[in-house]
């Protein structure tokens, strides 16, 4: 689904951002693209929505060539994929809803059809009860929550997700990434960055490694050797003692859910 | 639609500058109405001074009404006279009479005898008044010659003054409208270049973004065309019983409805066009 072919990108200060990347995404795919600050991976996304082209090499998306893309296709692409910013670049003068309607809206979708659409949307993210709140009067979740739903909104075959949880408690980080997890076990293709190192191991997803623009690391194939991989974070995995590890530390979020309890009794104390 | 409601927001958030731009777009289109309703009065003045009888030959009392109108037919042979009226002693006591019919006094006074003869001679140009007069100048029964040459000379000359001057305001009130309401969008879309920039991360075409700047320069246009035709209309209206004392005899008033509309709808077309060259100069200039 996703080819990036010997891509190059230098900065305009000379720095090289990217350098000889090849990596491909299949349909239907979980990647974790990690790396420390710096290394690359929102320089990718850039290069996958068309923000930035690569100084050398291509981005193919379903075999179309971004390099190739005219401008005036760049909308159409977009409208493709699903991003959820590091910055969530959410419209602060503009509830919940609107925001969300908004793809809908420059998609040129029908009021009453796009209605049914955002509220189906925010439901499924889990935040239909603050769809008439403005970005400000929620919580850090709950604004990822919402950044999530307006990239689902247009039903996109590919979501994007710099750093979904970059600045969130374990137990919030936990409930967004469950929430891409079933966004992918729905059809949809699912590339999240991060550097949570903790989210990494427990998700058993096949990861990119990414430092100083140069890919390092890339387990695919164990992934695709690993048959069980894609029950791995939903199913008890009792029956599978090697994964025993894994299983140990997935329960740390449910210890972790505590502090989002007592944020919750907070709020209710307000 | 969409673009409209998002245009009428826009517009409702930033009252100050919403207010600027209309006021800047009333101002250019009251000049306008003035203008157009001062050159139309004027034109309609002139056209009726050229359509009066324009140079009136008076003569002495010697002439016979047989010699008088040979001279009209000599004048009429010349092809730029479009009326020769006779008005013999008799008719002008009439005249006279019917002038001061309020005065007794001076109606005792006057007899046929001191009035004289007269040709009312109207021309097809105004041009060609000073060739009559000369001609009638020259006949030895003619006493004195007057017309209003002077009259409507100035007037045309004060018209075309009026005219060039009115081009000239509308042109540069335009222009400043153009530039300052294209200033006040230009403002608009830096305010919210953010949004934009979102709204084109995910997938919004150039032309979804302009539009509502578009529509927004339009509607300051529209809006600003309304109040100031609506103004220059009452002003005229309100003044209507004093400027139809001050031109009396003069076939202006009362102006018709339809005409009020003409310049409404003419109006409302350029304000169309100059809201959107000036958002259209902010769309290109700030929106690449």
């Amino acid at each position: 689904m996703i080819k990036l072919d010997k891509v190059f990108k230098k900065f305009g200060t000379g720095v090289l951002g990217l350098s000889d990347v090849n990596f491909t995404v299949d349909k239907n795919e979980f990647v974790f693209l990690v790396g420390p600050t710096g290394s690359g991976k929102t320089t990718i996304f850039k290069l996958l929505i068309r923000e930035t082209l690569p100084t050398q090499g291509d981005v193919l998306i379903n075999d179309w060539s971004l390099v190739k893309l005219s401008k005036d296709k760049i909308p159409h692409l977009r409208k493709r994929i699903g991003v959820v910013f590091q910055d969530l670049r959410l419209l602060f003068d503009r509830t919940i809803f609107e925001n969300v309607m908004l793809p809908l809206d420059v998609a040129g979708i029908g009021a009453i059809e796009a209605k049914k659409k955002v509220e189906e949307v925010l439901a499924q993210v889990g935040i239909i009860d603050h769809k008439d709140k403005f970005p400000i009067q929620l919580s850090g979740g709950e604004l990822q929550r919402a950044a999530i739903a307006r990239a689902l909104v247009l039903s996109p075959e590919l979501l994007l997700a710099d750093e979904p949880t970059g600045n969130l408690d374990p137990a919030t980080s936990w409930e967004i990434v469950r929430l891409l997890a079933e966004i992918n076990a729905k059809g949809t293709t699912v590339i999240m960055a991060t550097h949570n190192t903790d989210i990494i191991k427990n998700m058993n997803k096949r990861v990119v490694g990414l430092d100083k623009g140069k890919i390092v690391r890339d387990d695919k194939k164990k992934t695709e050797d690993t048959p069980a991989h894609k029950s791995a974070y939903d199913k008890d995995s009792k029956e599978k003692p090697e994964e025993h590890p894994k299983k140990e530390s997935k329960k740390e979020p449910e210890h972790d859910s505590k502090p989002e309890k007592i944020d919750e009794e907070k709020k209710g104390e307000k | 639609m969409k673009s409209v409601k998002t245009m009428l927001r826009n517009a409702r958030r930033s009252p100050y500058q919403a207010m600027a731009a209309i006021l800047i777009m009333t101002l250019t289109f009251l000049t306008i109405s003035f203008f157009i309703l001062l050159l139309s009065g004027s034109s309609a003045v002139i056209t009726f001074f050229e359509s009066k009888p324009q140079v009136t030959a008076f003569f002495k009392n010697e002439a016979d009404a047989e010699q008088i109108k040979t001279l009209g037919e000599q004048l009429r042979e010349s092809g730029r006279i479009s009326s020769v009226k006779y008005v013999s002693k008799q008719e002008a006591l009439e005249i006279y009479k019917e002038q001061n019919k309020e005065d007794p006094l001076l109606l005792d006074l006057v007899t046929a005898d001191i009035l004289p003869a007269s040709l009312e001679v109207s021309t097809y140009k105004i041009e060609d008044l000073s060739v009559v007069s000369e001609t009638l100048k020259s006949s030895s029964i003619v006493q004195e010659v007057i017309y209003q040459k002077d009259i409507v000379s100035a007037l045309t000359s004060w018209t075309n003054a009026v005219r060039k001057i009115g081009f000239a305001l509308i042109v540069v009130l335009s222009l400043v409208s153009i530039f300052i309401m294209s200033i006040i969008i230009g403002v608009k879309i830096s305010q919210k270049k953010e949004d934009i920039e979102i709204m084109k991360l995910i997938g919004a075409s150039n032309w979804y973004i302009r539009w509502p700047f578009i529509y927004e320069g339009i509607f300051y246009g529209i809006v600003g065309a309304l109040i100031g035709w609506a103004i220059a209309t009452l002003v005229l209206w309100y003044s209507t019983p004093f400027l139809a004392s001050f031109l009396t005899g003069i076939p202006i008033f009362p102006i018709p409805v339809i005409f009020f509309f003409m310049i409404l709808g003419g109006e409302l077309i350029f304000a169309i066009v100059l809201g959107f060259i000036s958002s259209f100069v902010a769309v290109l200039r700030y929106l690449k």
